[in-house]
């Protein structure tokens, strides 16, 4: 009995393995291109003014991009493998965000409160 | 399990509440070990681009992302890159079919893609460091060129490994062990494709925002 539960199971694992179809990764692929098409049309064209408002535009492209590629070319799936790999991946942007986050912050106010005088600084005094 | 076990003999055995590890097929965990190794190399390229976020301005009078940076050769690049990802699934899809002569076709055609966008790359470092903008003249360039390159290296072993699987695909068909390899590489490859998302986003783009 256990060899029999044993091979079932090593196929259930095998049977994990992320399978996509066509019609995903077309879709996938599409819906990516948009989103490469759309920042770089905004920055080569120059269509906003407002450099702020371009700069989260393609923020925003950015980050749907990237979950556009984990939905349909990673086909993640908060049930696979047991929900592992969404909690590792869940561990993983909060250290990705707490880094990024952090050294931009601690490094601005270090730049802003400890750097020489400049010559514009000067101006300003 | 369990429930079998009473059913099939349920006077003599003893129930055992803490049960033996049981055996994995071979390669089980490897799908969750991978990825969770591509969670680590995603915050190795978090710290380069943590750093970049804090040095990318420190052009030391040196030249900068404008003077540099070329958009059109980057969208060139960036869909290589994006149709590599797209023949590497099809190569994905030719596996679940069985047919060995097409998953290697696509992942040859991976290959290509592959290259032509590490071609770019080249050409463009070659280009940069040609007219003065080497690594040691800024702290921008430092860490435009690790962040960067270090991206192209992940890119240039993705090639290896396709060549080699490749090879090992015509050696022993579509095994299970080169099955569990295709989707690890696939895995990899478009883990590779997403962090290049975040470089021409906020190295290219930005850069030329500034």
């Amino acid at each position: 009995m256990s060899h029999a539960g044993n091979s079932d199971h090593a196929d259930a694992h095998h049977d994990e393995l992320p399978q996509g179809t066509m019609r995903g990764y077309v879709t996938g692929f599409v819906l990516a291109a948009v989103l490469t098409i759309i920042p770089f049309w905004l920055v080569m064209g120059g269509v906003f003014d407002n450099r702020t408002i371009t700069i989260l535009a393609i923020m925003v492209c950015a980050v749907i991009q990237i979950v556009v590629h984990m939905v349909f070319f990673l086909h993640m799936d908060p049930r696979s493998e047991g929900g592992w790999t969404l909690l590792a991946l869940g561990f993983t942007i909060i250290i990705v965000v707490i880094m990024i986050a952090g050294s931009l912050w601690v490094m601005y106010h270090l730049n802003a409160n400890v750097m020489p005088l400049g010559r514009e600084m000067n101006q300003s005094f | 399990m369990s429930a079998n076990t009473a059913t099939a003999a349920p006077a003599e055995k003893p129930v055992f509440y803490v049960r033996d590890e049981h055996p994995h097929g071979e390669g089980g965990g490897t799908m969750l070990g991978f990825w969770i190794y591509l969670m680590s190399d995603c915050l190795i390229f978090a710290v380069l681009f943590a750093c970049y976020g804090v040095l990318g301005a420190n052009y030391a009078a040196g030249p900068s992302p404008r003077d540099l940076f070329d958009l059109p050769m980057l969208a060139v690049s960036t869909s290589m890159l994006l149709i590599s990802s797209l023949t590497s699934g099809f190569a994905m899809l030719a596996m679940a079919k069985g047919r060995v002569a097409a998953t290697q076709l696509w992942l040859g055609v991976t290959i290509l893609f592959g290259v032509a966008f590490l071609s770019l790359e080249i050409y463009e470092f070659r280009h940069m460091i040609s007219i003065g903008a080497t690594p040691q003249r800024s702290a921008f360039l430092s860490s435009f060129f690790v962040l960067v390159g270090t991206h192209g290296l992940h890119v240039t072993f993705g090639i290896v490994w396709m060549i080699v699987l490749i090879a090992q695909i015509g050696r022993r068909g579509l095994t299970q062990a080169n099955r569990r390899r295709m989707s690890c590489l696939a895995m990899f490859w478009h883990f590779l494709d997403i962090i290049w998302i975040g470089v021409f986003t906020f190295v290219y783009l930005m850069g030329m925002l500034r």
